[in-house]
């Protein structure tokens, strides 16, 4: 008999067709693999009961992975085939690691990623990540059995496009079908709940075994957006270890020790800084193989001393994110905390401190990026009501198109949540314009030229019809993995064209940083240049306009009232092509109000020409019909 | 006519419940589908309709709507360990012959 999950009201699945997702926390020292049963957020285990994997791959001679605590184990007999923090070479080139002699690897520059020369062959992050991906689907698949529809990863939010494209070719690689990859803030701000919270601003304090990160949060209408992140990338719990290491030594006056000894010493240190977190004073007793013995009494009082200076070494960061942010630490509306090493009392004081709130820390700070993931995937594999969709992903840079003079209209602004859909109508130009031609847009400049092109595409088949008949509809639609298409339907034909793009592709981080600032920066300029844009269309649609009136009605005008136009047109062509935006307006004034009486001639015309031939009663007749 | 919950069972509905922060009781049904032509519905509960049936099981209110009523009379949910999987299991006297995984059955 096949277990059942309790699902949502009306959510139950058909048998065979259980929509199983997870979440799996990728991390530098460990991985952890979550799921949503019966309504719950719940870390899966292995056989033996534990939730963390860490994140060591070794390789052996016969093309084999371990993967986890015996890969881990064996990490100072075997350091050259032992990957230990992956995650630092994903997507990344030699020269971006900085430290990258003092590792035990034997590094191989290729295009693109670095790769690593072990006893099974020339190994890439990609395929050392997968290992462990493999190792957590297979612990899902064996939890929840049956096979997963997708799964969704979690990154720090400062990993930039080819950080992301990485891990999500590690999916791909472990058999996974990533369903999205979400930043790691984000998630532990689900795991919280906080996405049904009130708005607001938050902060994700991340203290890890062996990196720091802060990120500052804003969630508005259920979307999370980062407004800031920074950290130490070599700052963690080990740092406190050593820290009581060294106190060991300096208390017990011992001499330089030898590296096994060192081990046993380090071992003590992390014990008692973990006895510390529920009590107020940790023994160490240790036997060393020189001959010494240790026994030393920690008291809670002492650790935070010794350790003061590495606490406030994260508080720097923090402040710098908040300012970064424009923010104060009384803006921040919660605190969670995330990571091992934020369990330490000290950290929690100082962190309280600073934002003047308790922190958020009734979740196990070592899952909570993993429950929130898998909070996620639930939804985004289609087990929750509609109402309850959680939007997280929003659009960094506004989508729009180009229209006459080189103007962009935006459709669909920045920030928007996606899935999204705009549709805007839009006509022709000219009169008997059979065809128009889109230029899809992204950026938040008011021009075409200093905006990124995405994609062109023609619209034909619009039928002959004098300037602005023809109801063009113009519709872009952004689905939820980011990717725009837009549509263009003629509505009294029905000609439609579509294309596809997507839109974030290639741009990093600071590329949308870089064009947002600049879009601030010339707003003013903008604003002014899309005047004189405005003003040019204009002119040159005015002058085509009466032009034609000329060629067809001139007979209407005598001469001197003929050169009076002349002259005007004249002058308008003179300033339309030029930058002076005042000038032309002038002009256009002038030459809309000097052919005011040819337009009132004109009509006049054309009820005669409409009336003439026909009797009196015959108009009536025709009202009646 | 009746089902029940054991204590286990009505012990992680409640957590789940609680944890999911609304929901009135726990609705068992059956729906056509699946290998063997039946298979069993476990939801939340967030309304009782008029027609729905109720019981109280160790504090839980199960609710079964008319149409699956004679198919799970007498039913026990239980909630188990399998390996490293872990669920809720029906024990139901009406049920016949079920297909190999035992998700859909036939009475």
């Amino acid at each position: 008999m096949a277990l059942l999950q309790i699902a949502e009201p009306g959510l139950s699945a058909a048998p065979h067709q259980h929509r199983l997702a997870v979440g799996i926390d990728l991390g530098t020292t460990n991985s952890l693999v979550a799921t949503v049963r019966s309504g719950m957020s719940t870390v899966l285990h292995d056989e033996d009961g534990r939730a963390l994997l860490p994140s060591v791959v070794r390789y052996l001679p016969d093309g084999f992975a371990e993967v986890g605590y015996a890969a881990q184990a064996k990490q100072s007999v075997d350091p050259h085939n032992t990957i230990v923090s992956v995650k630092r070479f994903m997507g990344r080139g030699v020269k971006d690691i900085p430290d990258a002699e003092r590792m035990p690897y034997h590094f191989v520059d290729a295009p693109g990623m670095v790769q690593l020369k072990t006893v099974a062959g020339v190994k890439s992050p990609v395929e050392v990540s997968a290992e462990i991906l493999k190792v957590l689907r297979e612990r899902a698949e064996h939890s929840l059995g049956g096979e997963l529809v997708g799964a969704v990863i979690t990154v720090p939010a400062y990993f930039d496009d080819a950080q992301r494209q990485a891990t999500k070719d590690a999916a791909r690689l472990a058999g996974l079908n990533v369903l999205r990859l979400l930043n790691e803030p984000t998630a532990a701000a689900v795991a919280y709940g906080l996405d049904n919270a009130a708005e607001g601003v938050y902060a994700v304090y991340d203290l890890g075994g062996g990196t720091f990160d802060i990120s500052i949060l804003r969630l508005s209408k259920g979307v999370f957006e980062v407004l800031a992140t920074n950290g130490d990338s070599a700052l963690g719990g080990d740092d406190f270890d050593q820290r009581v290491f060294c106190w060991i030594l300096e208390q017990a006056k011992l001499p330089p020790l030898g590296p096994h000894d060192s081990r046993t010493l380090l071992t003590k240190a992390r014990e008692a800084k973990e006895w510390l977190t529920e009590q107020p004073e940790a023994t160490i007793t240790a036997m060393l193989d020189c001959g010494m013995s240790v026994e030393l009494t920690l008291t809670s009082e002492t650790f935070t001393e010794i350790t003061q200076h590495l606490v406030s070494k994260t508080l720097q960061p923090t402040r710098k994110a908040l300012r970064d942010a424009g923010l104060g630490p009384e803006d921040v509306k919660g605190v969670v905390m995330v990571g091992g090493s934020t369990r330490m009392p000290n950290v929690q004081k100082a962190v309280g401190g600073f934002f003047g709130q308790e922190p958020l820390n009734n979740l196990d700070p070592d899952k909570v990026v993993a429950l929130g993931a898998a909070i996620q995937a639930n939804v985004l594999a289609g087990n929750r009501a509609d109402d309850d969709w959680l939007l997280l992903d929003v659009i960094p840079l506004s989508l729009g198109i180009e229209t006459m003079g080189g103007l962009v209209e935006k459709i669909i602004p920045r920030n928007s949540t996606i899935p999204v859909a705009r549709a805007q109508e839009f006509t022709t130009f000219k009169d008997g314009q059979t065809a128009m031609s889109f230029h899809v847009v992204q950026g938040e400049r008011e021009l075409v030229a200093e905006c990124r092109s995405l994609a062109k595409f023609e619209l034909r088949g619009i039928p002959p019809m004098v300037a602005g008949a023809a109801r063009v509809r113009v519709t872009f639609q952004v689905d939820a993995d980011g990717l725009l298409s837009v549509t263009a339907r003629e509505k009294s034909t029905g000609a439609e064209t579509t294309v596809t793009v997507k839109p974030s592709y290639g741009l990093s981080d600071e590329e949308i940083t870089r064009m947002l600032t600049e879009s601030r920066e010339h707003a003013v300029d903008d604003m002014a240049a899309r005047m004189l844009r405005e003003n040019q269309v204009e002119a040159n649609r005015l002058l085509d306009a009466v032009q034609a009136a000329l060629d067809e009605d001139g007979a209407l005008l005598d001469d001197k009232e003929r050169a009076a136009i002349d002259e005007l047109m004249g002058r308008l062509r003179a300033v339309a092509g030029g930058g002076d935006s005042p000038a032309i307006k002038q002009a256009l004034e002038a030459l809309n109000r000097g052919t005011e009486f040819f337009a009132a001639r004109r009509m006049d015309q054309s009820v005669r020409r409409a009336l003439s031939g026909h009797k009196l009663s015959e108009l009536e007749m025709g009202e009646e019909s | 006519m009746s089902i029940t919950l054991t204590e286990k069972a009505a012990s992680r509905v409640k957590s789940f419940i609680e944890k999911r922060g609304k929901g009135v009781g726990l609705r068992l049904g059956v729906r056509t589908s699946g290998c063997s032509g039946l298979a069993y519905t476990l939801e939340f509960v967030d309304e009782i309709a008029d027609d729905d049936s109720t019981f109280d099981s160790n504090g839980v209110t199960v609710v079964v709507d008319p149409k699956s009523m004679p198919m799970l009379d007498g039913t026990v949910l239980d909630y188990v360990r399998e390996g490293l999987n872990e669920g809720f299991k029906f024990t139901n006297p009406n049920a016949k012959e079920s297909c190999g995984c035992g998700e859909s059955f036939k009475v």
